[in-house]
């Protein structure tokens, strides 16, 4: 069971935000290719899964019963690498390899490259599914492990993600739960224009899923959702996250342009002189 | 020497040879195609810059179909288009298309006789940081297997933007090989574009080797072909641009006046250029020449920087260098 958020548990949580997001700007600056607007967005809800939610071991990230964090929307990977490094998986220097040659942080996550790594992504789509056969398993060995999806609303045009969810209406898994990403972009524009979603919430529920919706940056609120999905033992739940892309970096917010660049020298500057006093305000928010 | 009868880049051998993305001829292709024929149409499965659909976008916006993240759908929409009197250019990353939707192409476009443009990109290592997942180095493998299909691999994007043309022209299904980055220009807009013609480009007298290269990496075969001239070493450089249908009996010619062949690759060299010349020799038998397959071996890339990726997996010049002498002194 997922621990109650005190006070100052929280604000760890908001630190570790910020902290996540200043080194994807630093990796991402030093790898010169990779995606900026999602990771960013995603870097609350990673704050909260490895330093909060997740069931997990970093110096022994093939524990058995660890729970399991798939990633669906692979290209999103840089605020995993950068959660992890920091939780203690491997060296922070190591992040600065990113997209390089002969290194473990490949361009889009592969398995058997980095351990921790729960599944080689990037092609969209295919994650729910692999959720699935991890959650089969899991009961099949009556372990107590939970399996994390997270997926991303532009993924959702691929048909997989609908043929996963339809098996779920069918063979509810109260040990899987899915969070999508619902940051409103992708690459050619916005979801809305170029093939919309919504109603994205009476979609989801149609297939007799169990649908939450949160403010993903709000670190509390999601906690109570993921803990509220795991006190719903018949159906699968789906947390709607409601992100804002580039989120923290004035220029890169809600700007689909951003989702597969990195920023340069200059943009980078700010982004990280941003961060900072951003991170000043928050810090005294709480004081 | 470079054959001077098909109008090659005098440049390439300057260190600060042009370079243009392959994927620009399709793009610009596109643009002239739409101009002239009002029944060709573009689909992408949001991927429109990246695939250089977008100026075709700009132009002849209801001529362009925006799938969305859903390359099965996008190709059963082609196939829908294609019998029905248009001509389907479907854009995305070959991994995704014709990877991920596979069999709805081989059902809807290929067997049904479908007038579909495949245009895959992103192809080969050369693809860089974005690593295995999105490097497509089966592709040839897994369309080559087709029957009703013509594929093209250009070296350039000359010849890129020709094949694009011509694949217009005829009726039925065609898969066509672009790479993302920026790659040596080859050829000029007179080099004659020979659909199922294997080119010589470069010649020697005596050749004691010759190298069936086919996309960008033509470019390292010319490199090496040129440098062993230096060391007294005579080779032919082949560009191999159609790899269906083959040409069998250039390869079966060239294979009689040499001790060796070298194919050069960016792809697998499972089921891809080499294996179709392995088929080609092996169905003569007798004396047939010793075949060395330089491509990916049997493993999947990796991120890294294009240049630093064809050395590691032994595609770059210094790679056909070696292999050339090997073969030589056997
Ligand atoms: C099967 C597949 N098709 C296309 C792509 C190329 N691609 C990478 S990310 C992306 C857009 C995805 O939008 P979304 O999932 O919402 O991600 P965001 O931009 O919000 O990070 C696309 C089309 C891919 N990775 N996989
Ligand atoms: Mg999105």
């Amino acid at each position: 069971m997922i621990e109650e958020l005190h006070e100052n548990k929280l604000r760890f949580l908001e630190e570790q935000a910020i902290k996540i997001r200043e080194l994807i700007i630093e990796m991402l600056l030093e790898a010169g290719s990779g995606h900026s607007a999602g990771p960013l967005g995603m870097a609350d809800i990673f704050s909260a899964f490895y330093f909060h939610i997740l069931k997990h071991n970093p110096q022994n990230p093939n524990w058995e019963e660890r729970d399991r964090l798939i990633l669906s929307n692979g290209h999103i990977c840089p605020v995993r690498y950068v959660a992890m490094a920091l939780a203690g998986y491997f060296p922070i220097e190591e992040l600065k390899t990113l997209r390089k040659i002969n290194s473990r942080l490949q361009g889009h996550p592969h398995r058997t490259s980095l351990p921790g790594v729960e599944n080689t992504s990037g092609p969209l789509g295919e994650g729910i599914s692999q959720a699935i056969g991890m959650a089969i398993s899991a009961k099949l060995d009556k372990k107590n492990y939970h399996i994390y999806c997270i997926t991303s609303d532009g993924e959702h045009q691929e048909g997989n993600i609908w043929e996963a969810y339809m098996f779920l209406g069918k063979n509810q898994l109260s040990n899987l739960t899915i969070i999508i990403d619902r940051n409103y972009i992708q690459i050619d524009g916005i979801t809305e224009e170029v093939i919309p979603l919504e109603p994205l919430k009476q979609k989801l529920e149609s297939f007799g899923l169990h649908v939450l919706e949160v403010d993903g940056h709000n670190i509390r609120a999601f906690v109570d959702a993921v803990r509220e999905a795991q006190s719903e033992w018949k159906r699968t739940s789906v947390i709607i996250a409601y992100t804002i892309p580039g989120r923290g970096i004035d220029f890169m917010e809600k700007k689909f342009e951003w989702h597969g660049k990195p920023p340069n020298k200059e943009e980078a500057k700010k982004a990280l002189e941003e961060l900072r006093t951003l991170q000043g305000k928050i810090i005294s928010e709480h004081q | 020497m470079l054959n001077p009868d098909i109008y090659l880049n005098q440049n390439i051998f300057n260190e600060n040879i042009d370079q243009k993305p392959i994927r620009d001829g399709y793009g610009d292709a596109l643009v002239e195609l739409g101009e002239k024929n009002k029944n060709v149409v573009v689909l992408t499965a949001d991927l429109a810059e990246s695939t250089r659909a977008h100026k075709f976008a700009e132009k002849f916006p209801e001529r362009f179909i925006e799938c969305g993240v859903a390359e099965q759908n996008m190709a059963g929409i082609a196939a829908g288009l294609g019998v029905s009197g248009k001509i389907a250019f479907i854009s995305s990353y070959a991994t995704f298309s014709p990877g991920k939707n596979w069999e709805t192409i081989r059902t809807t476009i290929i067997y049904n006789d479908s007038n579909v443009k495949i245009a895959g990109h992103h192809s080969g290592i050369i693809t860089g940081p974005d690593g295995a997942t999105h490097q497509a180095t089966e592709d040839i493998a897994i369309t080559r297997c087709w029957p009703n299909i013509k594929i093209i691999s250009p070296c350039d994007y000359w010849e890129a933007k020709k094949a694009t043309l011509y694949s217009a022209e005829v009726y039925g299904p065609f898969y066509l090989r672009f790479v993302r980055d920026k790659t040596p220009i080859i050829t000029t807009e007179k080099t004659p574009f020979n659909f199922g013609k294997i080119e010589i480009f470069w010649i020697s007298e005596n050749p004691q080797l010759a190298i069936f290269a086919t996309g960008h990496l033509v470019y390292q075969a010319l490199l090496a072909a040129k440098e062993l001239k230096e060391e007294n070493i005579d080779v032919l450089v082949l560009n191999v641009h159609t790899i269906k249908p083959l040409e069998e009996n250039k390869i079966l010619e060239i294979s009689s006046q040499v001790k060796g062949i070298i194919s050069l690759e960016d792809h697998q060299v499972i089921g891809g250029l080499g294996s179709a010349i392995a088929e080609v020799l092996a169905k003569k038998g007798g004396n047939i020449p010793k075949l060395v397959m330089l491509g990916l071996q049997n493993t999947f890339g990796e991120s890294g920087t294009p240049d630093e990726l064809i050395k590691k997996y032994q595609m770059d010049k210094e790679a056909v260098k070696l292999s050339v002498k090997k073969l030589i002194s056997s």
